[in-house]
Parts: structure tokens; C-alpha cells; sequence
């Protein structure tokens, strides 16, 4: 845990000089910024306003993902629309149903936007407004008149460019008359089952709110020389996307992934579990070829038999000597193997490390050898998936919501 | 008079090719270390016992609060890695990996996958789909005949309460095991089949229990993109011998994305809403007081369905938290000669992947021309017309109605029907009178 947050902290200090975190409290909004590089996409700043709101103390919140909010009656394709946000870091505005801590619901509007790195276009953090809504009165009707209500909101919705022969098919009456079967359904269905429609006075506060934390954001980014803004200005080369890195973050294991179509090798990818292994930070892993973790005592020959084993596009399994940046020695149970796109080409080589006769391998249920083929598993799945096009070509047209 | 198609089924096991290849396996047994009786006795299998969920939002772990770290992840870890070991075993027809896939640009996002190996080297076979409840037939293919290497592990239910994994546990038929193989033929990584109680034989029919076990592996696997399916006799399945299939597709489905129109709310508190702007005509279940409670809505509406001779399909997305329930008629049009010969060309057989918008594609002609339109055009053929649609509705609605006032017992013993015999003639000789009452017996030549 201790690390954790130490990669949180990290995930802010990198990034934004020292008063940062002192001008973000300063603004009296409810809302919360993720860090998407980070291993379960954790929350890394909450403001006091959100804490109050959910009533929360800070050090609950840190670290954890903003799902931990979301309860029974949370309609589930919202959750589905900011999950898609997220993976496609574009900016989403979409009234939620969340939880407090002592487990009260209460509608907001959550707006949420990505922030960009100003040099390669990398998401670094989504920014998560929360405003209230404020609830109307009930309409005196039953469920017929809300139904009319919702239907007609998805009206202007969805109807707006879907095609001619779908509008004609749906009648938005005509589930009507089944509800005699329930009879008095509706009586026994809370309050919150309803949907809440936020006012553009709430809409407006949103988006000012992420205006102004923006613009702090952008502005302690100044004084460190690594500028953030709202709107992506250059196109990452080579790097991952963001949810390729969310993906491969859930990943506990320690790998890093190599691009072989660029020249060396390099690592394109490391895993929270390999720094703590090796003792290397982030920035002294990316872009150089996996040779720095060999030594002196490293047998040529294993490392012969890797270069032989991703020239012929298998799978491998080698014991090899490997040094930690303190230079201390530990045998690695390496496994290497290639990965595909969606397009079934080779993108990259996963490596998946493990110390042999680590005490914290043993005891857990599965034997090293299975987590070690779960990660390339998971690997495979995140790689081919998120090469699959819907990615984020879109963030363009959609930060302007 | 009867109504079958011909189509090449799907080989979801090694030991499904006709009877040959004697293996120089193990000793013991068949010879083949299958799960029959001859080679059950000393087989041991990995076993993951889940953690029995009450509340529908299981994986709600309270901000602050001590996470107890379960034994085994089950999906991460223990799914993913055995299928790995099977795929560097190589155990599967081909790399799935391998196979192109893309989504297709439009607005839906239907997602399309060449897969030109599926259904090589096999011919196609006769099924009879105007009968949605068939009998097991211990003659055909079954589960029990798969190889035991075919087999990733056991899953049920665990005894105290917290998740547990025994590495090596022996099969024992009393306990009525069931089991998570892998599908040999996958459509995508990490494509399993969940096998309830493989041992008693069950055909391919949803009943109360079963259906909640499939909830548990969805809510145990903790996923959104890992969702469990399923095809009724009739609307796809080559296999009748109870079972659901799984993969994990880190891609939102358009079904998933589609909107829905809420009609009710049962007595239980789950909800039930109309599937908006898709293709297929559907129902959407969500919610409910517990996860039992959203398993029997559904089941009790996919028992009325298969009772009322309707084939169907079933989606579980979301950890188990939404089910997409899709009666169908495609295969039934297709028997009748309704379906139009550029649709039928393109072979795919539309079952709940298909129907949620995961298209696998045996031509790379189709797989090129991949559009909104023509997914569109395929799925509008599998829907139940308006008409039909709000007629099963009716039936559906009633089944989980008289749930609600109390006659949830009635349900639990799959022999008690939750309807007349006079309900039932009046469904059969209504709008489809042609599927059981035509004369002439309908055979599609492909």
C-alpha cells in the first residue's frame, strides 16, 4: 500500500510544482482526478468539497477507483458510456446515480474530461466534476407519464442521427398495456430507479469547474516545463494509449512489453510489479532494451536463446541471471513470448519476470508457472483489443462537450 | 413434419471428430482421459470454489475498508492462465490471436473478427431447430466425452463463504461437478465453456440452478468485458447438452451500448426494460434485492420461453449485473426458405454473440465490406417482428409475474409448468402456426 501511494504522489509531484495540490483545494467544486497510467486507474486528488459531498475522509478515497461509488441502482450503461469515454479520453458529461458512505443514493451530474500531455498527446489524468442535482417534484403520474418522460429524452438522444427505418419501428407506447401484469409495481420501485435530468444550470457549473481546474492544472505544469492541457495538440508517436495503459495496469505481474519494429528493441511498457522488482523507476526503463538487467555473471548463452526464440516468433521459457539497479543479483524464471494486434500481426514481445524462490510467490494457490502464462494471457487480450479501431480518433470533435 | 437446417457445427472439443485418433495417453480408462465413468476414478482437476453473492453489486468493496485478498483471481489468473498453458499446449484448431478483427466504424460499433479456420475441415450436419427441449441423447456428442486435458477446472459454489481453490482436487460424481473446459474452435481469447453438473447429463435447457451458476462465474470473474452466453435449441446451439459459453472481449458490445425503455419493476426490485434503436428485439434485466433474485426473474423467463417452443438467446454482461434476453427466428426462416440467399451465403450462424454484435466472419469478402448496414441487415432477419415480440412479452411478463405473487416454488421443479397445456396450444397455433402445423418438411441446402 505504502508504494501505491507513493506512485500516486508521484503521479501529481512529476508532473505539477509544489502548490499545486493547495490551489486545486482552493476551488470550491466537488471532483476528483485519475490517473489512468496508474495500476487500477486510481484516484489521485479528491477535493474537499467531493469528500464532504460523499462524506468520505481523504485517505479512503486515494487509491481507489471512482466505480467504488456506484451502487444497486446505478443505471449500468451510464457506467458503460464513461468506461467508453475513458477508453476512447474523450470528455463525457452524464447524469449518475452515486452512493455516499453511509449509503444514501444521490443523483449528480458527473462530467469528466481527459487531460493531455502538451509535448506527445498522452492522457496523463481525467479530471471528474460531480455537481448535485437538484431534484424536481415528482410528476403526479404513474409510471406511464416518466416512461413518456424517458422515452422522449432518448428521443432527442439517439433519434437525432439513427436511421429512418428504426425510428418507425419503435413506438415508444407500446409497452404500455404490459404493465397490467405488474399492476402495482411501480409503488414497490423506489425513487431512484427513475432517471434525473440535470438543468443547464448545473450542465453550465460543470463545465466551469473544468475550466477552472484545467486551468490550474495548466498552469502549475508551466513551472515544471511538462505542460498539460484540455485538448490533445500532437498525436502520440510509438507510445501506448492511455487505456492500452489502464489495461495493462490491472496486470499484478511483473513484464514489460518491446516493440520489435522499432530499432533495439525497446521496452514500451513496464509493470508497477517490475519496478519494485528491479529497483528501476519509470523513466529509466522506457525506450531502452531489457540488456540493462543483465551482468557480468549473465550467461550468453540464455541470452542467445532468447534472441533465437523472438527471431523465430515463439514462445520461451528461460532461468537467467539478472541484476537490480542497486546491483544485487536474483534468478529470473523469464517468459517471453509474442503478442498480436488485432490485425494478427506481432506488435510486441511480452517478457514476464519472476524470482525464483520469492516468498511472495509462494502460498498463493496457483503455481508461478500458471500467473506467469495468466499475464501474457492478459496481455494478449489488452494488446489485441485495444488495436481493434475504436480508439481514440474521436478525441478531436468530442472535447468540446 | 419437421424443420431442420444443415450447417457445419461448431467443434468445440478434439474428441468431437467422428471417432478416430486412438491417443497414446494416459493408462487407465477409454484411453482417451475422458470424463466418463472409465476414467473419472484418481482424475484430479484444478477446483474453484466462489463466494456465494447475495447483493447484486458484489464487487462494491467499501472505500478504506480491509480488502481480503481472495486465494486466486479467478479470471486474471486462474481462467486466463489455464488457457494460456492450452494454448502453448496447443490444444486449440488455431490462433485465435491470429485471426484479423476490427470494429466497424459507424455507430454502433458492431465488431467483426475473419475467422476463416472455424468451420474448415468439417461437414455440415442436419439440426432439427422447430424444437427448442430436446432429450439428451447420450449417443451423440456430449461434454463427458471431452478429454480431461480440454477441462481448466471444477466450479461450485464454496462452503464457507470465502473463495477457495484447491490446485488438485479429485472429481467426485457425487458431488455432481461442474466444470469450465475450453472451446477448441474459439471465437475469441479465453473462450470457455461453463458445463453445469456436467455428470447428470443435462440437455440444453436453462433451469433456476444452473442459470445462477452462470451468474456466480460472471460476478466471480468481476469483468465487464468477460460475459457469458447462451443459445437455446433452435437459435444456435450445435451441443444439447446443457452449457454456456465465455470469452473475454475488452470492447463494449452495441448491444451493450444500445438504449433501453424501462417497462417494470418486479416484486423482487428487478428491472426490466425494452431494448431500444437495435436490430434485435429484446428484453434487458437489471437490478433486484440479490443476484438470486435477478437469476430467477431471468431463468423463470427463459423457462417460459423454451416451454412456449421459443428459441432464445441469452447475454450476461456487466459481472451479472445485466442480462439480455433475445428471442429468435432466424433458424426457423431459414428452415422455411424465408432468408435471403445473399445472407445465407455469408454462413454466419446468428447466435447471442452475433445478435450482441460480435460478428464472425468466414469470408474475407464479408469481413472487408463490414458495415452498420449489413450487420444491421443480418440481425434484422434473427428479430421476433413487433407484432411477435410484444406477444412473447405477454408470456414472459406473466411468467414472472405469478413469480412475484408468491409461486416461486412451483419453478424451482423443472417437471411443474407454469403453464396450461391450453396457454401453451394457444402460443403454438397463434402468429406461428406455420413453425408446428406446415406441411411439408423444410431442408436448407447450403
Amino acid at each position: 500500500m505504502e508504494s501505491e501511494l507513493g506512485l500516486i504522489e508521484q503521479s501529481f509531484n512529476s508532473r505539477y510544482s509544489l502548490w499545486v495540490q493547495e490551489a486545486l483545494s482552493e476551488l470550491p467544486d466537488s471532483f476528483t482526478i485519475t490517473d489512468p497510467c496508474l495500476s487500477g486507474h486510481p484516484i489521485v486528488f479528491a477535493s474537499k468539497g467531493f469528500l464532504k459531498m460523499l462524506g468520505y475522509s481523504k485517505s479512503e478515497v486515494i487509491g481507489r477507483n471512482g466505480r467504488v461509488f456506484q451502487g444497486p441502482g446505478t443505471c449500468r450503461r451510464s457506467v458503460v458510456e464513461i468506461r467508453e469515454a475513458i477508453r476512447e479520453e474523450r470528455a463525457i458529461q452524464i447524469n449518475l446515480l452515486n452512493y455516499r458512505k453511509d449509503g444514501t443514493p444521490f443523483w449528480m451530474l458527473f462530467h469528466m474530461c481527459p487531460v493531455f500531455n502538451k509535448e506527445d498527446g498522452m492522457v496523463t489524468h481525467f479530471v471528474g466534476v460531480q455537481v448535485p442535482i437538484s431534484r424536481k417534484p415528482r410528476r403526479s403520474g404513474r409510471n406511464g407519464v416518466n416512461l413518456c418522460e424517458e422515452g422522449s429524452r432518448m428521443n432527442d438522444i439517439f433519434y437525432g442521427s439513427c436511421r429512418k427505418e428504426v425510428c418507425s419501428s419503435v413506438e415508444l407506447g407500446r409497452v404500455l398495456p404490459l404493465e397490467s401484469a405488474f399492476d402495482d409495481a411501480d409503488d414497490r420501485g423506489l425513487e431512484i430507479e427513475e432517471s434525473c435530468e440535470a438543468s443547464d444550470v448545473e450542465k453550465t457549473r460543470a463545465a466551469t469547474a473544468i475550466n477552472n481546474i484545467l486551468s490550474v492544472l495548466t498552469h502549475y505544469s508551466e513551472l515544471t516545463g511538462r505542460l498539460v492541457c484540455g485538448k490533445r495538440c500532437s498525436l502520440s508517436l510509438g507510445l501506448l494509449s492511455s487505456s492500452l495503459n489502464i489495461s495493462l495496469g490491472r496486470i499484478k505481474q511483473s513484464f514489460v512489453l518491446t516493440d520489435p519494429h522499432l530499432p533495439d528493441m525497446p521496452i514500451v511498457y513496464a509493470s508497477d510489479a517490475f519496478f519494485k522488482l528491479t529497483g528501476y523507476t519509470r523513466h529509466e526503463v522506457l525506450g531502452r532494451n531489457c540488456r540493462f538487467l543483465s551482468g557480468v555473471d549473465t550467461d550468453s548463452s540464455m541470452i542467445y536463446r532468447i534472441k533465437e526464440s523472438i527471431q523465430n516468433e515463439k514462445a520461451c521459457t528461460v532461468r537467467i541471471l539478472n541484476y537490480r539497479k542497486d546491483k544485487s543479483s536474483f534468478w529470473n524464471l523469464l517468459h517471453i513470448s509474442p503478442v498480436r494486434n488485432a490485425s494478427g500481426k506481432i506488435a510486441y514481445f511480452v517478457g514476464v519476470q519472476m524470482e525464483e524462490g520469492c516468498k511472495n510467490q509462494v502460498g498463493h494457490g496457483l503455481s508461478p508457472e500458471m500467473r506467469q502464462l495468466s499475464a501474457v494471457g492478459a496481455v494478449r487480450i489488452a494488446v489485441r483489443t485495444l488495436s481493434m479501431g475504436a480508439g481514440p480518433s474521436k478525441s478531436e470533435e468530442s472535447n468540446n462537450l | 413434419m419437421m424443420l431442420r437446417i444443415k450447417r457445419v457445427p461448431t467443434v468445440v472439443s478434439n474428441y468431437q471428430k467422428d471417432e478416430a485418433e486412438e491417443g497414446a495417453r494416459r493408462v487407465g480408462g477409454c484411453g482417451r482421459n475422458c470424463l466418463n465413468q472409465c476414467c473419472i476414478p484418481g482424475a484430479k482437476l484444478p477446483l474453484y470454489a466462489f463466494k456465494k453473492l447475495t447483493k447484486i453489486d458484489g464487487d462494491k468493496e467499501l472505500p478504506g475498508s480491509e480488502k481480503r485478498e481472495p486465494p486466486v483471481d479467478f479470471l486474471d489468473s486462474l481462467l486466463l492462465g489455464e488457457w494460456e498453458d492450452r494454448m502453448q499446449r496447443g490444444l486449440f484448431r488455431y490462433d485465435v490471436t491470429a485471426c484479423e478483427t476490427k470494429v466497424i466504424p459507424g455507430q454502433f460499433g458492431f465488431i467483426a473478427q475473419l475467422n476463416e479456420g472455424r468451420h474448415l475441415k468439417k461437414r455440415p450436419t442436419e439440426f432439427r431447430v422447430d424444437k427448442v427441449l430436446q432429450p439428451f441423447d447420450g449417443n451423440k456428442f456430449n461434454f463427458t466425452k471431452v478429454g480431461q486435458e480440454e477441462v481448466l477446472f471444477q466450479f461450485e459454489a464454496s462452503e464457507d463463504g470465502e473463495v477457495q481453490f484447491i490446485p488438485s482436487a479429485p472429481i467426485e460424481p457425487e458431488n455432481s461437478p461442474s466444470v469450465v473446459a475450453i472451446n477448441v474452435s474459439p471465437i475469441e481469447y479465453g473462450h470457455v465453456l461453463l458445463i453445469p453438473r456436467i455428470l447428470e447429463h443435462l440437455p440444453q435447457r436453462i433451469d433456476r440452478e444452473s442459470f445462477l451458476l452462470a451468474l456466480h462465474m460472471a460476478a466471480a470473474a468481476g469483468n465487464p468485458y468477460f460475459r457469458l452466453g447462451y443459445n437455446s435449441l433452435g437459435a444456435f446451439a450445435t451441443i444439447n447438452h446443457l452449457h454456456f459459453q465465455a470469452y473475454y472481449l475488452a470492447v463494449t458490445f452495441p448491444i451493450e451500448k444500445a438504449p433501453t425503455k424501462k417497462i417494470t419493476v418486479s416484486g423482487a426490485g428487478v428491472r426490466v426494460s425494452e431494448l431500444l434503436n437495435y436490430p434485435v428485439r429484446g428484453l434487458v434485466f437489471e437490478g433486484g434485492n440479490t443476484l438470486q433474485d435477478l437469476s430467477n426473474t431471468v431463468s423463470d423467463a427463459c423457462i417460459c420461453l423454451q416451454e412456449n417452443n421459443i428459441p432464445y438467446n441469452v447475454l450476461i454482461s456487466d459481472c451479472g449485473k445485466r442480462i439480455f434476453l433475445l428471442p429468435q427466428c432466424y433458424a426457423e426462416k431459414q428452415a422455411l426458405g424465408e432468408v435471403r440467399a445473399e445472407l445465407l451465403d455469408t454462413q454466419v450462424n446468428p447466435a447471442v454473440w452475433e445478435i450482441s454484435g460480435h460478428m464472425v466472419l468466414k469470408r474475407k469478402k464479408d469481413y472487408e465490406e463490414a458495415s452498420d448496414e449489413n450487420a444491421w441487415k443480418l440481425l434484422a432477419e434473427v428479430s421476433l417482428s413487433e407484432e411477435r415480440f410484444q406477444e412473447v412479452n405477454s408470456l414472459i411478463f406473466e411468467a414472472i409475474a405469478s413469480d412475484d405473487n408468491g409461486n416461486a416454488n412451483l419453478l424451482e421443479d423443472p417437471e411443474v409448468k407454469p403453464h396450461s397445456r391450453e396457454e401453451v396450444d394457444t402460443i403454438n397455433t397463434s402468429s406461428h402456426a406455420a413453425m408446428v402445423t406446415g406441411t411439408q418438411q423444410c431442408l436448407v441446402l447450403q
